[in-house]
């Protein structure tokens, strides 16, 4: 089981919540309290919107343990409009539809059990289409 | 400082060694390391493994193979940078001979896949990318190679075809290895039929996994034995680079920043110019990374490392030779071994002892190890010494 | 022993004007037509209560659900997450046994730590239940603003009448100060029973039900008994309403309880999405308010009557205000979400809703 890793990171993944750079305005996701761009502290909480577009995208196949069930599945780098790249997988999707530059925007769903049956329900950012 | 001589090398045939085990391999590829270098003994042994401890169940392999070996008591540890694992072990033996606190360096690459089948490989293997931000949304190696894939092909307008050629190439250089997984040429509708394993990655793009591992024995020319049997081949540049682990927090994510700098710095320290350079065996675990690599470490502009391969020019007759005994693509890909293997397969082109695949009039190898998309590159460069 | 009669005092109104601030639905995008079970089960013979249903994704589940329909109400209410004093989830497909929803939602829409959570359930009316508590805790003046959500993914035994119906979707409900709200609660009456018609028993995958025996005794006994009981106390004829909804396990039902309680077709016509979403359980009348909410305009006045098995129903007597034109839009409608349509054959179902047994 892998609870308090999960548990640590519930606000990353349910809501996209990054950091902002107080020095110089950059967004951050995923969160890493320095700056990428001018090397300052970073820890200042920031809620992505959750809109941007696909700047690549695959589907998986064969997928890890721990996602088999939920095979094929479509992932993509969604360019977020703040900036940032995000790996994420997409959903509510047809593969065929999925094209690089297609608007998508954020939702909460499952991304796994952990482990098996008994254990607890992870859930995190996946993208779709956005209307 | 002194020179760095590869004075053994030893490697096991690259395929999927259902009957034989983690330590079994190693031990084979350790011992005909020792043998070929003319029974120099090591005082210290640099393992290359990326995997074990989730495939085999088994760490400290350092321990393990020196205990094996018979060598137990020497300095021994493992080495782990993903899929670069191979080349961070060879630098870190070539570091060990250079500063002269070692006499003789064992570096062994081992990587055994077969252990465990089914999904909990790619679980494994995702492991060596972000963890909570890439592998927990159900990311691979593969779909990460994918998402480089259709975004250069989107950039550079590539034709669907446009990556045949490093499959081409690979297998017609894998006809001429004895240790080689896939030992066939294949013609280019082989290519173009292939089915997708994560569009626009198909079966050829991808390197297969299998078991393998192979050894160098590093020493000081000072020290080689007397009537040392082979032409001697010396490790001229070394160095590495690291980059983003996660391919979404790099900037410019067609350009693998890693392998630019280790080449730069290799190519300099070996006192040479990238033109200099006769052959590259790069880490072609997808056919992207190979283009990338081809690009990235200057061997060609950006966006045009496909066509090296596409216009033949990466064949063994061609202006750079590649994945001269095969590359990951057909020899196999054994991991955190592969490295290792590069090594071995330069050296033997260096001495002379490639065979059907002999390249001629050759001075400098160049090997380059990837971890991930390049989230670690190892470079070096071997030179025969004349 | 005499009954007591239900008096005006029987209504629920709290000391301070209460409404709905904002409200949200979600309907997954997946629909199993009726004549896709009916050829599995039937050779496709017989009628189907609905057209199709709506199932969730392999991804999807009440937590999921609610916090998109949770999202949308927050951006109709126009309120941040850290207003909420509560956040409360009814249901009966809670995805853990032990381990609150309410929680997963609540964290995830931004509205902890200050804050009650917890999950409801009653059938089909665990979200009015959450929707009149929720009038408690903001018309006591001990909250400004508490969200109600109503939510399934409710699944019927493969083959039985259930199955054609038991589908997924859901609505948020903010109940805020009436001043601050798209539709104030005028008032709201619950009526229950102990009336044995449906149930699930722990560690059951499926629910059991009384067959006809859910009809009269149970679903229209208790909406009309709920119904007439609150126009009676509100003085108020279906005529003084604009528009109906009322909880909708079929077509047939809600169409058949509407004309007894002497309410027109026209009157529940656009609240009545069953034909197309299926039974959503706990979000069934509830969603069906945000489609007429969708659509209503100031001064339309609205009855609501859910039903839970078990049994009982909540009465609601409601008036759309001036907010309402501006705030419909600011989130996405019922209807986009209806028409959001992919269809699925019965093998894709039974893969999506793990009915295939995998080990």
């Amino acid at each position: 089981m892998e609870i308090a890793r999960h548990w640590r990171l519930k606000q990353q993944r349910y809501g996209l919540v990054g950091e902002v750079c107080p020095h110089c305005d950059v967004k951050i996701f995923p969160p890493r309290d320095v700056c990428p761009e001018c090397g300052g502290e970073a820890k200042t909480l920031y809620t992505f919107s959750g809109k941007g577009e696909v700047y690549s995208y695959t589907t998986i196949y064969e997928a890890p343990a721990g996602y088999d069930e939920t095979a094929p599945y479509t992932v993509a780098l969604v360019k977020l409009e703040e900036g940032p790249l995000v790996t994420a997988q997409l959903t509510d999707v047809d593969e065929e539809s999925v094209q690089i530059g297609m608007p998508v925007e954020m939702v909460t769903r499952k991304l796994r059990q952990d482990g098996d049956e008994r254990g607890m329900l992870v859930y995190g950012y996946k993208f779709r289409k956005s209307t | 400082m002194t020179d760095v001589i590869i004075a053994g090398i030893g490697q096991t045939a690259v395929n999927e060694h259902w009957d034989v085990s983690l330590r079994e391999l190693g031990l084979f590829a350790l011992e005909a390391a020792v043998r070929d270098a003319g029974g120099l003994k090591p005082q210290a042994l640099f393992v290359g493994n990326m995997l074990a401890p989730n495939l085999s169940r088994q760490a400290h392999l350092g321990a393990l193979l020196a205990d094996f070996a018979g060598l137990t008591g020497i300095e021994a540890v493992t080495v782990e940078a993903a899929g670069a694992s191979g080349g961070a072990a060879l630098r870190q033996g070539y570091l060990a001979v250079k500063s002269g606190l070692v006499d003789a360096a064992l570096v062994v690459g081992v990587e055994k896949f077969t252990d465990v089948v089914g999904s909990e490989v790619e679980a494994a293997l995702s492991t060596a990318s972000d963890s909570d931000f890439e592998a927990m949304q159900g990311m691979t190696p593969t779909a990460q190679a994918a998402l480089l894939m259709r975004r250069y092909t989107h950039e550079y307008n590539v034709p669907a075809d446009g990556f045949a050629g490093f499959a081409l190439t690979a297998h017609a250089n894998g006809a001429g290895n004895k240790n080689a997984m896939f030992q066939k040429a294949i013609k280019p509708d082989t290519y173009t039929r292939a089915s997708m394993v994560s569009d626009p990655v198909n079966m050829f793009d991808a390197a297969p996994l299998a078991d393998g591992a192979a050894a160098v024995l590093l020493t000081r020319p000072d020290l080689l034995p007397p009537g040392f049997p082979h032409p001697l081949v010396r490790i001229a540049g070394s160095a590495t680079a690291s980059d983003t682990l996660a391919l979404h927090d790099r900037k410019d994510m067609l350009f693998f920043e890693a392998a630019y700098l280790s080449t730069g710095k290799a190519v300099k320290q070996a006192g040479i110019t990238l033109d200099q350079v006769d052959f590259f065996e790069y880490h072609d675990a997808f056919s992207i990374y190979a283009a990338l690599s081809l690009e990235s470490s200057g061997f060609s502009i950006r966006g045009h490392g496909w066509k090296l391969a596409a216009d033949n020019r990466i064949t063994r007759d061609g202006s750079l030779p590649c994945a001269t005994m095969g590359g990951l693509k057909a020899r196999g890909y054994p991991g955190g071994a592969t490295g290792v293997y590069q090594a071995v397969e330069a050296a033997t082109q260096l001495r002379g002892q490639a065979g059907a695949n002999q390249l001629a009039n050759i001075r400098y190898g160049m090997i380059q190890s990837l971890g991930g998309p390049a989230s670690t590159a190892v470079t070096h460069i071997l030179e025969k010494v004349s | 022993m005499t009954t007591p009669s239900p008096k005006n005092t029987s209504l629920l109104r709290p000391a301070r004007p209460v409404g709905f601030t904002g409200y949200g639905a979600y309907v997954p995008r997946y629909r199993l037509p009726a004549k896709e079970i009916a050829r599995i089960w039937t050779g496709g013979k017989g009628g189907t209560p609905i057209k199709e249903k709506a199932v969730p994704g392999l991804d999807e589940d009440v937590v999921t659900m609610s916090i998109e329909a949770a999202r949308n109400a927050l951006a109709r209410a126009g309120i941040h997450a850290h207003q909420l004093r509560a956040v409360w989830v009814g249901s009966e497909s809670h995805p853990y046994a032990v381990k609150p929803t309410s929680t997963i939602v609540a964290e995830a829409i931004g509205a902890v730590p200050n804050v009650q959570a917890g999950d409801w359930e009653f059938a089909c009316k665990a979200g009015t239940e959450a929707i009149v508590a929720a009038m408690g805790m903001v018309g006591s003046g001990m909250a400004d603003y508490a969200m109600a959500i109503g939510m399934d993914t409710a699944q019927g035994k493969p083959g039985d009448a259930l199955e054609y119906t038991a589908a997924a979707g859901g609505a948020a409900y903010i109940i805020g100060p009436a001043e601050d709200s798209v539709a104030v609660i005028q008032a709201s009456y619950s009526y229950v029973t102990d009336t044995p018609d449906f149930w699930r028993r722990e560690h059951q995958k499926y629910p059991e039900h009384g067959v006809r025996f859910t009809g009269e005794p149970a679903y229209f006994h208790h909406i009309t008994s709920a119904g007439q009981t609150l126009m009676e106390a509100m003085g108020t004829t279906p005529k003084d309403y604009k528009w109906a909804v009322f909880h909708q396990p079929n077509t047939k039902f809600p169409q058949r309880v509407a004309s007894q309680l002497g309410f027109s077709p026209e009157q529940i016509e656009p609240g009545l999405l069953v034909t197309t979403i299926g039974n959503t359980y706990s979000g069934s009348s509830i969603i069906g308010l945000t489609a007429i909410l969708d659509i209503a305009q100031p001064g339309d006045r609205i009855l609501l009557v859910s039903f839970g098995s078990g049994a009982g129903s909540d009465a609601f007597d409601l008036l759309v205000t001036e907010e309402i034109t501006e705030r419909q839009g600011k989130a996405r409608s019922t209807q986009d979400y209806i028409s959001r349509r992919v269809e699925i054959d019965y093998a894709e179902y039974v893969r999506m809703r793990g009915k295939i047994t995998m080990k």
